[in-house]
C-alpha cells in the first residue's frame, strides 16, 4: 500500500505480489481453508446466477401448482424427478428454493456488513483522530451497545422501524422491500461497534506516524488527512472483522426471518424457509426444514473458517 | 475495595439512564401512543382527555423524568395489544425464563468447564480433538437450528423408530427417550412463582431448550478453559508443584483450574445477560412461555410498552450481574484482596 502511488504499477503487479505473498503460501497449506473458500465460492456462484442455475422459479406464484406440495426428496419412495429435494408445503422445488434462498441471504448479509463497516468506520477514524470528548461519548455508546447482544438490538430495531412505517403510511413500500430495508437496518445497525474499536484503535496509533505529521505540515485539511491517508492504513484488519461478520449477519437474518420478523415466506429467505419447515417437521415432512437449514449451516461453517484463517494470516496479533 | 465497587455502581447507573433514554425515545418513533390505545369511535374530547392524563401536553423533559420515576416504582405502562399492566405480564413470565437460563448457565457450566480441563490436559488426545471439531460446529450453529435438529431427532425421529432388538434378547424401544418438544410441561406454582423444577415432566420438558440455550455458552467456557489451562500449566508454580511431587490431581484442580476461574467468572457473567437475551430464541422454538416469547410478540405487534420493559428489564439484569461479578473477582483472587492500589487498575 505504502508504494501505491509511487510509480504507475502494472494492473498485474497487485495480483503477482499478493500470489508470491505469504497470505497465498498460507492459504495453499491449509486443506480446510482452501475447501472453505471453495465451498464459499460455491454459494456466492449460486446467488449470482440463481435464475440461471435453479430448474425452476420458486418466487413466480403463478408457475406453482398445489398439486406438487411435500412431495419427497427425488430418492425417496413417492419422490417426483422433477424435484430433486422435493418440494414445500405451496408445490415449490425445494432446491430452486434454496438457491433463491441464498440469494437473497446473502444479499442482506452483504448489504448489512457493509452498512455496520461505513457506520464503523467512520465513528472509528472520527473517534480517533478527532479524540476528546467526542471520542469518549462514542466509546460510551459503544460499550453500552456492546454489553446487549446484537441480536436483542436487531430485534429492537425491527419493532422501532416496522412501527416508524406503519404510522408513516406516506412511505410508499412494498411489502418485501420493507423487509429488506428494516433487516439491513436492524442488522447493521446492531454490529458497527466491533468495526468502530478497532478502526478508533490502528487510527490511534496512525495518527502520531510520522506520514501523518507531514501531512498535516503542508496544509492538507483534516478530513482529507483521515478520509485519504489514514483510512487505507487501517482497512486490513477491518476486512477480517468484515469476514467474520458476514457470517453473523447471515444468521441474524436467518433467525429474524425464522422468528417471523424477517423476509416474508413469498420470497423466503434460507431463515424463512426454515421457519416454513418447522411447521411440517412433526407430520414427518423433514425436508422442508432440513436442507434449508444444512444449507444455512454450511455456508455459515465455510465463511467461517474462512474468516478464521484470514484472522491468523494477515495479523497474528489479532488474536 | 469500596471505591472501585461505588464506581462501578455510578458507571450501571448511567447505562440504566442511558438505557431508559432509549426505551423512552423508542415511543416517539411511532407517533402518537393516544391511537395504539383507543378504538376508532372515541371521540375527540376523550382523546384529549386520555392524553392529558398520560402526561403527554407536558414538556417532553417532564415526560422523561416521569416515565423514570414510573419504571423506578414498577409501573411501565399499559400493553397496546394486551390492555394489561406490562409489569405483570412481565412477572408472570419472568419464572420460565429465569428457570430456562439458570438452568442452561449451570449445563454450560457443569460441562463446559470439565471438557474445558480435559482438552486442556490432554492436547493431542483423540477425545480432545472431537470435542473441538464438535465446539466448532457448535459455534456455527445458529441456535434455533440447534434446537430444531434437537426436536427432529429426539421428538419426530425417536416417536416414530421401531423398537431396536439387542441380540434378540430383549428390545428397547427408542420412543422411552422421546422427549417434549414444546411447553414447560407440569408446572407446581409456590407463591406467586410457577416452577417447573418439581415435577418430573416439567424437568424433562427442560432438556431440550436448555441444551438448545446452553451450548454455544458451553464451547465458548470450554475454549476459554482450554487456553487458560495451557497457559497456567506452562508457569512456574505449577512446575515448583510438580517438583514438590503434589498429586497430579491436586495440581490439576487444586492449583491450575483454580487459575483459571477469574476470566471464567468474567465470561460467564457476561453471557448470563446474552442467555436471557438469546432464550427469545430458544422460546419460539420450543413455545416455551417466558418472557422472549412475549417480546417477539410485542416486536410483530409493534407493542412499545412492552418492548421498552424488557429492555431495560434485561438491562437492569445485566448490570447487577455485572456488578455481582465484580465482586466475586475478590473471593476468588486473594491478590485484589491485599492490594487495592493495584486492585482499582484490574478488570
Amino acid at each position: 500500500m505504502a508504494d501505491a502511488h509511487t510509480s504507475a504499477p502494472g494492473l498485474l503487479d497487485p495480483l503477482r505480489r499478493f500470489f508470491d505473498g505469504d497470505v497465498w503460501a498460507s492459504f495453499k497449506r491449509s486443506p480446510v481453508t482452501v475447501g472453505a473458500a471453495a465451498v464459499t465460492l460455491a454459494y456466492f456462484m449460486m446467488a449470482a446466477f440463481g435464475p440461471w442455475i435453479a430448474p425452476h422459479d420458486p418466487f413466480d406464484l403463478a408457475k406453482l401448482d398445489l398439486l406438487d406440495s411435500l412431495i419427497p426428496p427425488a430418492w425417496m419412495a413417492d419422490g417426483d424427478p422433477r424435484f430433486l429435494l422435493g418440494t414445500d408445503d405451496q408445490g415449490r422445488d425445494m432446491l430452486s428454493a434454496i438457491i433463491y434462498g441464498s440469494r437473497v441471504s446473502l444479499l442482506i448479509g452483504f448489504a448489512s456488513v457493509l452498512l455496520s463497516m461505513v457506520i464503523g468506520i467512520g465513528l472509528g477514524l472520527l473517534s480517533g483522530f478527532v479524540g476528546g470528548a467526542i471520542d469518549a461519548f462514542i466509546m460510551r455508546m459503544a460499550e453500552i451497545q456492546l454489553s446487549f447482544p446484537a441480536i436483542l438490538v436487531a430485534l429492537l430495531i425491527n419493532g422501532v422501524v416496522i412501527g416508524y412505517f406503519k404510522t408513516h403510511p406516506e412511505w410508499q413500500v412494498d411489502q418485501v422491500t420493507l423487509a429488506y430495508v428494516v433487516l439491513v437496518l436492524s442488522i447493521g445497525l446492531s454490529n458497527w461497534v466491533q468495526y468502530a474499536r478497532t478502526v478508533r484503535g490502528s487510527t490511534l496509533v496512525e495518527r502520531g506516524k510520522e506520514y501523518v505529521q507531514a501531512a498535516h505540515v503542508i496544509g492538507i485539511h483534516p478530513a482529507k488527512i483521515m478520509l485519504r491517508h489514514i483510512l487505507p492504513n487501517v482497512m486490513g484488519p477491518v476486512l477480517v472483522i468484515a469476514t467474520i461478520q458476514l457470517a453473523l449477519a447471515v444468521i441474524a437474518e436467518a433467525t429474524l426471518s425464522f422468528l417471523g420478523v424477517g423476509v416474508p415466506p413469498t420470497e423466503p429467505s434460507l431463515g424463512t424457509l426454515i421457519r416454513i419447515g418447522n411447521d411440517y417437521l412433526f407430520s414427518g415432512e423433514w425436508w422442508v426444514t432440513i436442507f434449508p437449514g444444512a444449507a444455512l449451516a454450511i455456508l455459515v461453517l465455510a465463511v467461517n473458517l474462512l474468516g478464521d484463517w484470514l484472522r491468523d494470516a494477515l495479523n497474528p496479533k489479532l488474536r | 475495595m469500596v471505591a472501585f465497587i461505588i464506581r462501578r455502581f455510578i458507571q450501571s447507573l448511567f447505562v440504566m439512564f442511558v438505557v431508559a433514554l432509549v426505551s423512552f425515545a423508542m415511543f416517539q418513533f411511532i407517533g402518537d401512543p393516544v391511537n395504539q390505545m383507543v378504538g376508532i369511535e372515541t371521540s375527540l374530547a376523550e382523546r384529549a382527555a386520555l392524553r392529558e392524563r398520560l402526561g403527554l401536553n407536558d414538556p417532553i423533559v417532564v415526560q422523561f423524568w416521569h416515565f423514570i420515576l414510573n419504571a423506578v416504582s414498577g409501573d411501565f405502562g399499559i400493553s397496546y395489544q394486551h390492555k394489561r399492566p406490562v409489569a405483570d405480564m412481565l412477572l408472570e413470565r419472568l419464572p420460565a425464563t429465569l428457570e430456562l437460563s439458570a438452568v442452561s448457565a449451570l449445563f454450560s457450566l457443569l460441562v463446559g468447564i470439565p471438557m474445558g480441563v480435559y482438552t486442556g490436559l490432554n492436547r493431542d488426545g483423540f477425545l480432545a480433538k472431537i470435542f473441538l471439531t464438535i465446539s466448532l460446529i457448535g459455534i456455527s450453529l445458529p441456535t434455533f437450528l440447534i434446537g430444531i435438529l434437537l426436536i427432529f431427532v429426539f421428538s419426530v425421529t425417536l416417536a416414530n423408530a421401531p423398537p431396536i432388538s439387542v441380540f434378540g434378547l430383549f428390545a428397547i424401544d427408542p420412543s422411552v427417550l422421546q422427549l417434549p418438544s414444546f411447553g414447560r410441561g407440569t408446572v407446581v406454582e409456590i407463591g406467586g412463582w410457577r416452577t417447573g423444577l418439581l415435577t418430573a415432566d416439567g424437568l424433562k420438558a427442560l432438556i431440550m431448550p436448555s441444551i438448545t440455550l446452553g451450548l454455544f455458552q458451553l464451547t465458548l467456557i470450554m475454549r476459554l478453559v482450554r487456553s487458560e489451562m495451557l497457559e497456567v500449566l506452562r508457569t512456574d508454580y505449577i512446575k515448583f508443584a510438580r517438583a514438590r511431587g503434589l498429586a497430579n490431581r491436586a495440581i490439576n484442580f487444586g492449583h491450575a483450574l483454580k487459575n483459571t476461574l477469574v476470566p471464567v467468572i468474567t465470561i460467564t457473567g457476561l453471557q448470563v445477560g446474552s442467555i436471557i437475551a438469546f432464550a427469545i430464541i430458544t422460546e419460539t422454538v420450543f413455545q416455551w412461555p417466558g418472557m422472549g416469547q412475549m417480546f417477539l410478540q410485542a416486536v410483530q405487534n409493534v407493542d412499545i410498552p412492552i418492548m421498552a420493559a424488557y429492555l431495560m428489564l434485561i438491562a437492569f439484569f445485566f448490570v447487577i450481574i455485572n456488578l455481582i461479578v465484580d465482586m466475586l473477582y475478590y473471593v476468588v483472587d486473594p491478590r485484589l484482596r491485599v492490594d487495592t492500589g493495584k486492585a482499582a487498575g484490574h478488570g
